[in-house]
């Protein structure tokens, strides 16, 4: 009786439902252990004593420290960091651009043919991957105490750690916006003998510029970010300057800081939105 | 660019047999139409002549030669020298007509000159000698995305004319053209074959302007080639039976007739 109905339903129900359940319901399943392994608990925030310690933590903050020679102290950090951020990413870049290139499927000549090469273009691509997964895989404060070892303190470490994190992020996001974007151009220009950069020049550029320019702009945010950990480094620059005053505790200098932080964040964005509409 | 396919078939990845046991040949300057209904495998057997496709059963030679016993190497100079004209032109959208076109010879340039050509477009003249043919050079420094589908077709056509190939392949090159257009290209490609002698095969929906622009018609049915016939000698019999799937309508670019 009960199969008669579930079959007189069949027509009119979504038969990918079930699978769809399911996948939520494991997923919870597998939520749950993790959340109570990370002592995850709301409730904490609310807890009228725990509220006070953050408010007393907060305090400190205000008012940010305006004196001119702070500020004077500030704007060189700046630019310093902004330099280094740059200096990482365009080197970044450098890595980014033919990792990703070889990476990406869309532009492999070897699965049109011809085949005997596959397994040639097979392992570059293996290779390049791996080197991507090293460079990407080490997190860039241990890139940065290890590069400290060869060129001693200052920003040389902290940028070459950037740009060989970041170089191998780059790369696999790269690889993966030329491989989600309209293949079928490149493909055409492979099939009518042309060559790889040649396809990808016209026939992926066009239509992912935008997004791997937003992406890479991203980056550089986060580069800028990253420029505290340089402070550890003795690289100098914003992040150096944070942890000298949260070193003195010093809420003020820190609040000024993360003033500085959050524009140049919000200068990131419209650097980002301005290459989007110029490649329009 | 002669060719030639024996016992040739092809079957997808998902176990669907495209192509069966086509046999047949073409020489240097010949002009073919190929018909059939939709999903009969025109296409597949365009893919496999482009190379797109390595076929699963049979030969397949392109002057002489199997294209996939070849170094990569000379298949690339190979395929530069096969020109195809897409079912939906594979061009990106934000992308220039006059850059399009000029994507034609990329298989032949050396890369420097396909990058110097993305700062200043290096053939100006020949890309606008191609759009002039079919009606269309004054919209060479457009870009793609403001044109119609019709418009945008007749610029595939014009990179593959860019192409100067010798063999030329095209997918319905007119699936989004009124009659008056589709005679323009039709017959734009008939000229390129017969001056600089290559080969052109086509593949049409419209019975009627293959009948009347090719000298030879091959019709294909479920994979298998049902006839391969001088255009005269095509009987309203074999086209009916060709497309018995489709109704008893002949698919016609001008007037629609029931066979």
């Amino acid at each position: 009786m009960a199969t008669t109905v579930t079959r007189s339903y069949l027509g009119t129900l979504d038969p990918a439902a079930p699978y769809r359940l399911l996948g939520i319901v494991l997923g919870l399943c597998l939520l749950w252990p993790l959340l109570q392994l990370a002592q995850f608990n709301p409730l904490l925030l609310l807890d009228p004593n725990n509220i006070r310690v953050f408010g007393d933590f907060l305090i400190q903050f205000f008012p940010p420290n305006l004196q001119v020679d702070f500020l004077e102290l500030v704007l060189t950090a700046t630019i310093q960091t902004l330099a280094m951020a740059t200096a990482g990413i365009a080197l970044a870049l450098v890595i980014a651009a033919p990792l990703g290139l070889i990476i990406s499927y869309s532009l492999s000549i070897s699965r049109i043919g011809p085949a005997s090469y596959h397994p040639f273009a097979q392992s570059v691509r293996w290779l390049a991957r791996f080197l991507m997964l090293v460079l990407r895989g080490i997190p860039e404060i241990v890139w940065a105490l290890l590069l400290v070892r060869i060129f001693g303190l200052g920003p040389i470490a902290g940028v070459l750690a950037i740009a060989i994190t970041y170089g191998g992020m780059l790369a696999k996001v790269y690889s993966e916006i030329l491989e989600s974007g309209n293949t079928l151009p490149a493909r055409a220009i492979l099939l009518a003998g042309g060559g790889r950069l040649a396809a990808f020049f016209y026939g992926m550029l066009p239509g992912c510029a935008q997004e791997l320019a937003s992406y890479t702009v991203y980056r550089w945010e986060c580069a800028v970010r990253a420029s505290v950990i340089m402070g550890f480094v003795g690289a100098g620059g914003l992040g150096q300057l944070m942890d000298q005053s949260m070193k003195m505790l010093n809420g003020g200098e820190v609040s000024t800081i993360l003033i500085v932080f959050l524009g140049l964040v919000l200068l990131a964005d419209y650097i980002s939105l301005f290459i989007r509409k110029q490649l329009e | 660019m002669d060719f030639s396919v024996q016992q040739l078939s092809f079957q997808h990845t998902n176990g669907v047999q495209a192509l069966k046991n086509i046999t047949l040949s073409a020489k240097a300057g010949e002009c073919i139409a190929v018909i059939g209904a939709s999903g009969s495998g025109k296409t597949s057997l365009l893919s496999i002549l482009v190379t797109a496709l390595k076929p699963t059963g049979g030969s397949v030679a392109l002057n002489g030669k199997n294209p996939w016993s070849l170094s990569s190497g000379e298949l690339k100079r190979l395929r530069s020298r096969i020109g195809l004209v897409h079912q939906a032109p594979p061009i990106p959208s934000r992308q220039r007509v006059i850059t399009a076109i000029l994507a034609g010879r990329l298989g032949q340039w050396p890369l420097w000159k396909s990058i110097a050509s993305l700062i200043y477009p290096l053939d100006i003249a020949g890309a606008r000698a191609c759009l002039e043919r079919l009606d269309l050079s004054d919209r060479l420094f457009e870009r793609c995305d403001c044109l119609s589908g019709g418009q945008l077709q007749r610029v595939g056509v014009a990179r593959a004319l860019y192409q100067a190939p010798d063999l030329l392949l095209a997918d319905e090159p007119i699936s989004a053209m009124d009659p008056v257009l589709s005679d323009l290209i039709i017959s734009e490609l008939m000229n390129e074959a017969k001056e600089r002698k290559i080969t052109l095969v086509a593949s049409l929906h419209a019975v009627d302007v293959a009948l009347r622009w090719f000298p030879r018609i091959i019709g294909v049915r479920n994979g298998e080639i049902a006839f391969d016939l001088p255009a005269e000698k095509v009987t309203q019999d074999l086209l009916k039976q060709l497309y018995s799937s489709e109704m008893g309508m002949l698919p016609m670019q001008n007037h629609p007739t029931i066979a």
